[in-house]
């Protein structure tokens, strides 16, 4: 590690031509320099998205009542998914050390190991982030919905599982009687959005009608993020009052009074751009995490191959590194502006 | 052709066993600060709401700690901090400079372009 670089040599001697001032080999110093340009982008899309957020005046939406899922577990975990993903990140970042550290010691054994788990923890990163993002764009059983006074509020509360449609008036495929039980959550999302259930009535796709057998939302409470004509942002409305608004919203049989999840038009969470950037950082994050495991690979095949033991140094695995390294960097950032801030 | 006016940097970065000791130590050192200090934020962020009293000194104390974070990954698990001191100036000064100000003039003015859309409306 230290070595050279820690030498005492006397400026003139440095700065005097023939030897690097830097004292590290080109491909080091270029790697470093590409990485400061990367930071640079980096930093330029989370500084406008901060811009952005602060042009917003607090009705952004808040990390930890937008991410709040787990796997199988449902809702209620603010943070710990990305916590976890953070997580996997810094022990990927800690494995690639180890890897750049056996390289020194020329232990080729060492490298390919540690490689290997550093390759494994980014495809378990990558993994998360398409659940994230899954999980984002499908959006929450409730969605965002426009109060009659015109304020928007986002909605929490145990939604009621459906069990099943009675059609009541046939269509092209549907007959009356029939009872249909596939499906059933995203066809009832689709039809509140676009205003096709009107008192508990649904409008399938082919003209059909049909009622909904569904088990009554439960603790629902409506958390208000923009003014409307009486209700203002920051309220909450729980209780009785908050299953009136919200059922009478769902089975007004208007359109787009209920939006769920995100696209890049609109979203559920808060102000389209949120969305936007959400799709952009943790995507161009995400692009480079994934590169960043294709070049592990590479270096892994040359290491596995002894190229890099014949060359008579790993260097190649100290720059992949660094890339690495700076893939976890920015999740840090990402993590605190995006999600605890 | 052997040629001897190339200097091989690549070389400075062996250790010997006992260094790599040293070093493996400092590194399951970072590691277990970096997710201490992961599972601290988490934490602070479930038990204390934005829009509370407490929350600006907790938004600011995520803000050093992730400062924290970023010094001890830039420093030693990229090595930044064993290298020369010629090199650190070179990526750091001009970063932060023009970082500071990007940050300095975008905040501003996001905030008076939201102060406009609230008195003019959008």
């Amino acid at each position: 590690m230290a070595g050279h670089a820690s030498k005492q040599i006397d400026s003139k001697t440095l700065w005097g031509g023939k030897t690097s001032p830097f004292s590290t080999s080109y491909g080091k110093l270029m790697m470093w320099f590409f990485l400061v340009s990367d930071a640079l982008t980096f930093s330029g899309f989370l500084i406008f998205y901060g811009a952005n957020r602060h042009s917003y005046g607090g009705s952004w939406p808040i990390g930890e009542e937008t991410f709040n899922s787990l796997p199988f577990l449902g809702h209620g975990y603010p943070l710990i998914y990305v916590a976890l993903m953070t997580f996997i990140l810094i022990v990927s970042s800690v494995t690639m050390v180890l890897a750049v550290e056996a390289g020194h010691r020329m232990d080729k054994r060492g490298v390919v190991k540690w490689m290997i788990a550093t390759i494994i923890g980014g495809f378990f990163f990558l993994g998360s982030q398409a659940w994230e993002w899954s999980h984002f764009i499908h959006g929450s059983d409730f969605g965002k919905v426009e109060l009659n006074d015109g304020s928007l509020a986002i909605v929490k509360g145990h939604f009621g599982e459906i069990e099943h449609f009675t059609v009541t008036k046939a269509g092209d495929h549907h007959h009356v009687g029939d009872k249909i039980t596939e499906d059933l959550a995203h066809t009832y999302k689709h039809a509140v959005s676009e205003g096709h259930l009107n008192n508990n009535v649904i409008t399938l796709h082919d003209g059909s009608e049909a009622t909904v057998e569904k088990h009554e939302n439960e603790h629902l409470k409506l958390l208000v993020k923009e003014d409307g004509g009486t209700h203002k942002k920051g309220d909450v409305i729980e209780g009785n009052e908050a299953a009136v608004i919200y059922e009478g919203i769902v089975n007004s049989g208007d359109a787009d009074r209920v939006i769920y999840g995100a696209n890049l038009e609109e979203n559920e969470y808060g102000p389209n751009q949120y969305a936007q950037f959400f799709f952009f950082i943790t995507g161009f994050h995400g692009f480079h995490v994934f590169t960043g495991v294709l070049i592990n690979i590479l270096i892994l095949m040359g290491a596995i191959r002894g190229v890099y033991h014949k060359r008579g140094h790993y260097e190649m695995v100290e720059k992949t590194g660094l890339y690495w390294h700076f893939v976890d960097l920015v999740w840090v950032f990402v993590f605190t502006f995006f999600y605890l801030v | 052709m052997e040629r001897d006016d190339i200097v091989e940097y690549s070389l400075d970065g062996h250790h010997s066993e006992e260094a790599g000791v040293k070093i493996r130590k400092k590194i399951w050192f970072v590691t277990a600060l970096l997710t201490a200090i992961t599972a601290v934020e988490v934490a602070l962020g479930m038990m204390i709401k934005q829009g509370s009293e407490a929350w600006p000194i907790v938004k600011w104390g995520f803000i050093v700690l992730t400062m924290v974070k970023a010094g001890y990954i830039v420093l030693v698990f990229m090595h930044l901090g064993d290298e020369r001191k010629s090199l650190k100036s070179v990526i750091l000064i001009p970063y932060f400079i023009f970082i500071a100000y990007l940050i300095f003039i975008l905040l501003w003015e996001g905030t008076a372009i939201g102060e406009v859309l609230s008195t003019y409306g959008s």
